[in-house]
């Protein structure tokens, strides 16, 4: 496939880039020295006020992009090694432009709402060091102009994971939650540095010696189609871990063990939609091998349907969120793997908006419902938190697809190119389709389960449900007038100098019947949750549901077992292996033989025992004279 | 200077000795100050080094044996230049550690480290092989007494064990440099101990194999290369802290930096016809060490252990035979010294507080030693090798090299970096996070500032490496390239391919035109 570029790229050379990422760090670096003596107040103020900073230098750049052009700033020349040059260089183009927009503003909102949620935390300090670190390494990520640059944020995002998910330490269960994360993420960056170390290497064979994404563009036609298809294959290793595909998802549902405002930074701004933005950055290579874009697409739409098949039975507020996430993750994907890198990166950007939204209006529940995050016992939030309420249910009408808001024209778009795109076909579809339709259902029903209805929540803590304060709603505002609005930008026209013009012309039925599927799994759910209310004390459709199918509910409940796989196929052995080659290998059988030996010989003489009077001032004396004679010796 | 920076500290040592036993505060002192000034003074090595040169620098040449014509000549090149400087800069935190680590006997403690520190400055700037045998083994003595009279419980066995396995390994190599030195005199008439001049000699392939055999042998024990590494933790655990923390942070490099610098370069065709063997082995050591951390339930002895599989990928660098793989491995011998050096001095820290090495006695620590957590939280990155700190920046390199000597071997490789995560962090929760277990841990008092100014500069050092690494790497450039061209038996280096379209390669071209 040919490059879709028309011309030369105009290229600006500019040096305020850097300021983009140097604000978040700034605020790390502040919060780490200086915050335990400012405290609380200052650093409420700091960081936000960071990734505001940010945010406008971010804002400065988008509006100053020539018109299908790039902004570069080189900052200082980094890791020099004979053929292997890297510089620490930030790029600016239409497509890093939107994330960093994305990062900073939906960043900024989770900072604002922080102080709010995090109020009552004695460790704020720490929490605001981490959120700043977060938001710097995903700037730097997208930022990066070239793969090793992106990969310093890539591993940094991973980093912060790690210390945000396990915020909370002194709970083991929440620690080991963030170690699953970094190291699920570590089994894809060992995919992603073979794949670059293969580019290289495979580039270098034809005298390209370069890792920087505009010179790779340039020269990627001269690869073989294998290598390409290889070099995607192993990118898509690391992005299946960051971004959470089968079979690497498993860290995103445990992830929301951290605080909730990072489960929105997580699965909203940042950290999931690295892998995304991989391929999107890397779409000239991806798209010299149909082979890497089928396997893309088909391991997305698979995704998307089984993480929401999970869904509809989880009970946990943030859990039927996480799965919520890998799903809609999978639909992101399956754009990229059919083609239609702009209408992928157009679904991460309006997913950005709703599901921080849903993410937030579920940290303000919990807070409400002091802690609780089971939502059988929740109920009849609707008159108690209005704004949470209102704003909630335009996140999941936005998420379902509900005509007109932002997640109807992303998703539509992404089917509708996985139905008409020459990489598509109808079975892709179908799959997107009928995830389409459980969407809709499994986000009401948490919806329906949640605020409507009676209150089925501990007398206590009933009394004491309450709205949030203002500095936790007005993010969840805002964020709900850009979950409305937010698919009128026109994003895949913004992208086009990079992806090029294509727009499919499918049916009707092809069109609407995701929309209908839509409309028909919230019907659903109303009958199912509304109507005839489970939960409550005897019947309910659910429940009667669950009881004749519990075969399969079990199955759902339990997540198909595949924690419980990886556990006995991954974990135990490796464990038991490792144990035996410590005790019986390393122990028995090499130190044996060395032991073995050395006893041979000091049977046949005792001669070592002599020196060995346990005496320093002797053992010092002798290695003196010693030194003394033999330097005497040879002076004389 | 050079001799300078060799001898300030073994004449200190000998000073020590008139100073009175029981004056420990004026003892550490004078101990330390020396150790300071020997690190300001190796400073002037950085500073004056020109990264133009392939040739040693600062070169000081005097006879000393005449009738064997061995001399005492001593400089630095782009190879040993940082080598000598992690010797100097660690040596006088190390000191700085003995204020609380050292109860008993510490004229004597500090007397065998300086000569200690002087025998590993020593062996980086010998440029005479005799010179370099005589330097090695002047280290093995001063360390042999830090394990066997201020180690754990088990001390004598494990510093006898050290002893003799590298004394069987040092003797052969000793003779290895014997018949090279006879071979000099059969081809050209004189006999020479010349590390330049030898590496003249057209050695014969059958030789070079036994040649390179014994000199293999010696310096892969001091790696330690499995299989030959099961001294490395029973030495480890049973050191004291400083002898631990030298022990990982230096002496674990001379194994590697022999191999660079008189291994490869003097026998090239046996090293090229080894390379597959020691690649695996080295890869093995790389699997095989991360896993047997990963189920340690003695701290030291899971760093032991992780010490092991971060030298098999600097191993893998080197017989890479490539700019980047050898590079990267000098880079990672440096970043181990510093992480792994920071490791030990931090279980130093809850060590002498707890006075137990078992990882099951921590747990939940942050609450009580927040600084502590932090440092051990920074160091662990260094470690696994995040982006940002020194561990990436080699770990790439090597990665790199390798995978275009040999794929496979690359690829298995990469394993480590996860499994290397897995050891870690699984430590580092198991003493950092979780609840507060043992409530003998919960009057812990956090880093006093002797600690802190420890391990300040250790990490503003890994940091700088890893951020900003071009000042180290162009240092080493032309050394390296310099001694591939040797192993590639090249003319010079300037004629090396890579070389040549680096410099053709324009920086930061835009070139996007697409038809």
């Amino acid at each position: 496939m040919e490059h879709p570029h028309a011309a030369e790229v105009a290229v600006q050379t500019v040096s305020y880039l850097r300021y983009i990422v140097l604000f978040p760090l700034l605020g790390v670096v502040f919060n780490l020295f200086l915050g335990p003596r400012y405290g609380r107040r200052v650093v409420n103020w700091v960081s936000p006020g960071m990734i505001f900073l940010s945010f406008c230098f971010a804002f400065a750049a988008f509006v100053q992009l020539p018109d299908g052009g790039a902004l570069v700033d080189s900052v200082y020349p980094w890791i020099y090694s004979g053929a292997l040059q890297v510089d620490m260089a930030l790029r600016v183009d239409p497509l890093s432009g939107t994330m960093i927009m994305v990062i900073t503003g939906v960043g900024f909102l989770i900072h604002v709402y922080s102080v709010g949620y995090m109020a009552h935390d004695e460790d704020v300090v720490r929490y605001f060091a981490y959120l700043n670190l977060f938001t710097t390494a995903m700037l730097l990520l997208v930022l990066g102009d070239n793969i090793l640059l992106l990969f310093v944020g890539w591993e940094g995002v991973g980093l912060c994971s790690y210390l945000l998910i396990g915020f909370w330490y002194t709970d083991d269960e929440k620690a080991s939650a963030g170690k699953k994360a970094f190291i699920v993420n570590r089994i894809g960056d060992a995919g992603f540095l073979l794949g670059l170390f293969l580019l290289f290497w495979s580039l270098g064979a034809h005298g390209v010696w370069t890792l920087s994404f505009s010179e790779i563009a340039a020269h990627a036609s001269v690869l073989p189609v294998t290598t390409v298809t290889l070099i995607c294959l192993l990118f898509f290793v690391g992005a299946a871990g960051k971004s959470a595909q089968i079979p690497l998802y498993v860290w995103l549902p445990d992830a929301m063990a951290g605080p909730t405002p990072v489960s929105a930074l997580i699965h909203a701004a940042t950290m999931v939609t690295a892998g995304i933005y991989l391929i999107a950055r890397m779409h000239f290579l991806y798209s010299l091998s149909p082979t890497a874009l089928a396997v893309v697409a088909v391991v997305g739409a698979v995704t998307a349907l089984f993480a929401a098949t999970i869904a509809l039975v989880q009970t946990d507020i943030k859990k039927v969120l996480a799965y919520s996430t890998v799903s809609q993750l999978g639909y992101m994907f399956l754009g990229l793997g059919v083609g239609a890198y702009a209408a992928g990166v157009f679904h991460v950007m309006t997913h950005a908006f709703f599901k921080a939204l849903l993410f937030l209006g579920a940290g303000s529940v919990i807070h409400g419902m002091s802690e609780e995050q089971d939502i059988r016992k929740m109920g009849g939030l609707k008159s108690k938190m209005p704004t949470t309420y209102g704003t909630f249910a335009i996140g999941c009408l936005a998420i379902a697809g509900f005509p007109f808001l932002s997640g109807f024209f992303s998703k539509d778009l992404i089917l509708e190119h996985a139905f008409g795109s020459p990489h598509g076909s109808l079975l892709l579809w179908l799959i997107g389709t009928l995830g389409a339709g459980l969407t809709a259902f499994y986000m009401f029903r948490l919806f329906f389960v949640t605020f409507w209805g009676e209150n089925r929540s501990d007398p206590e803590v009933a009394q004491r449900i309450h709205e949030s304060p203002q500095v936790m709603t007005v993010p969840l505002v805002v964020l709900a007038i850009l979950s409305l609005i937010g698919g009128y930008f026109t994003l895949p026209e913004l992208l086009s100098p990079l992806y090029g013009h294509a727009h499919p012309h499918v049916s009707l039925l092809v069109k609407y019947l995701p929309t209908l599927l839509g409309l028909g799994g919230i019907g659903l759910a109303y009958r199912l949750y509304v109507q005839a209310p489970p939960f409550a004390p005897g019947r309910g459709g659910a429940d009667r549901l669950s009881r004749q199918f519990s075969g399969l509910y079990q199955l759902l409940l339990n997540k198909y077992y595949v924690d419980e796989f990886y556990e006995a196929a991954i974990v135990r052995p490796l464990l038991a292996a490792s144990e035996w080659l410590w005790k019986v290998w390393d122990t028995l059988v090499i130190d044996g033989l060395v032991n073995g030996t050395a006893q041979v010989i000091q049977a046949n003489g005792s001669v070592l025992r002599f020196w060995q009077t346990g005496n320093v001032q002797t053992y010092a004396l002798s290695f003196c004279c010693g030194a003394i004679l033999i330097l005497g010796y040879y002076l004389w | 200077m050079v001799s300078l920076i060799v001898f300030i500290p073994l004449l200190t040592a000998f000073f020590l000795l008139t100073l009175n036993k029981n004056a420990g505060e004026l003892i550490r002192r004078t101990a330390f100050g020396a150790s300071l000034l020997t690190f300001f003074i190796s400073l002037g090595l950085f500073t004056g080094f020109d990264s133009e040169t392939a040739a040693f620098q600062f070169v000081e040449r005097y006879a000393w044996i005449r009738e064997f014509r061995i001399e005492y000549s001593v400089g630095v090149d782009g190879i040993s230049l940082f080598l000598v400087l992690l010797t100097t800069f660690l040596s006088p935190l190390v000191i700085l550690s003995t204020w609380s680590s050292v109860k008993h006997r510490v004229r004597e403690y500090l007397f065998f480290f300086l000569i200690l520190e002087t025998g590993m400055i020593g062996t980086f700037v010998a440029v005479d092989v005799f010179l370099f045998y005589v330097f090695w083994e002047v280290m093995l003595i001063p360390m042999y007494f830090l394990i066997g009279v201020w180690g754990g419980e088990r001390r004598i066995y494990a510093a006898l064990k050290f002893l003799l396995y590298t004394m069987v390994g040092s003797l052969l190599m000793l003779v290895a440099i014997l018949y090279l030195a006879s071979l000099h005199h059969t081809q050209y008439g004189t006999l020479t101990f010349d590390l330049l001049r030898l590496y003249t000699l057209e050695i014969p392939v059958n030789a070079q194999m036994w040649l390179f055999a014994a000199f293999a042998l010696s310096f892969a024990i001091k790696v330690p290369l499995f299989p030959f590494h099961t001294w490395l933790p029973d030495a480890h655990v049973e050191a004291p802290t400083g002898g631990s923390v030298i022990l990982a942070g230096v002496l674990l490099k001379m194994g590697t930096y022999g191999f660079l610098r008189f291994a490869l370069p003097l026998f090239p065709d046996a090293a090229h016809a080894a390379a597959p063997l020691i690649m695996a082995l080295s890869v093995v050591g790389i699997v095989y060490g991360a896993l047997v951390a990963l189920v340690q339930p003695d701290m030291k002895k899971l760093i032991a252990y992780s010490s092991v599989s971060h030298l098999g990928f600097v191993m893998l660098g080197l017989f890479a035979f490539n700019i980047q793989g050898v590079e990267g491995a000098l880079y990672q011998m440096l970043g181990h010294g510093l992480s792994t050096g920071a490791l030990f001095l931090l279980v130093g820290v809850v060590y002498e507080r707890r006075h137990t090495r078992l990882i099951s006695e921590y747990g939940g620590l942050w609450k009580q030693l927040p600084l502590f957590a932090s440092v051990f939280l920074i160091t662990m990155l260094s470690s696994i090798g995040l982006p940002g700190l020194n561990g990436f920046v080699g770990e790439f390199l090597i990665l790199l090299g390798t995978f275009q000597a040999n794929t496979l071997v690359g690829a298995v490789a990469v394993s480590g970096v996860v499994l290397g995560a897995v050891y870690m962090l699984r430590l580092y929760q198991r003493v950092v996070f979780g609840p507060l277990m043992q409530p003998e841990n919960a009057n812990l008092t956090d880093l006093s500032r002797r600690e802190l100014a420890i391990f300040v500069p250790l990490i503003a050092l890994m940091l700088l490496m890893g951020l900003y690494p071009k000042p180290f790497l162009s240092r080493m450039e032309k050394s390296v390239e310099a001694t591939l061209a040797r192993i590639h038996k090249e003319a010079a280096p300037s004629t090396h391919a890579m070389a040549d379209l680096t410099r053709s390669r324009p920086v930061l071209s835009e070139s996007v035109t697409s038809e």
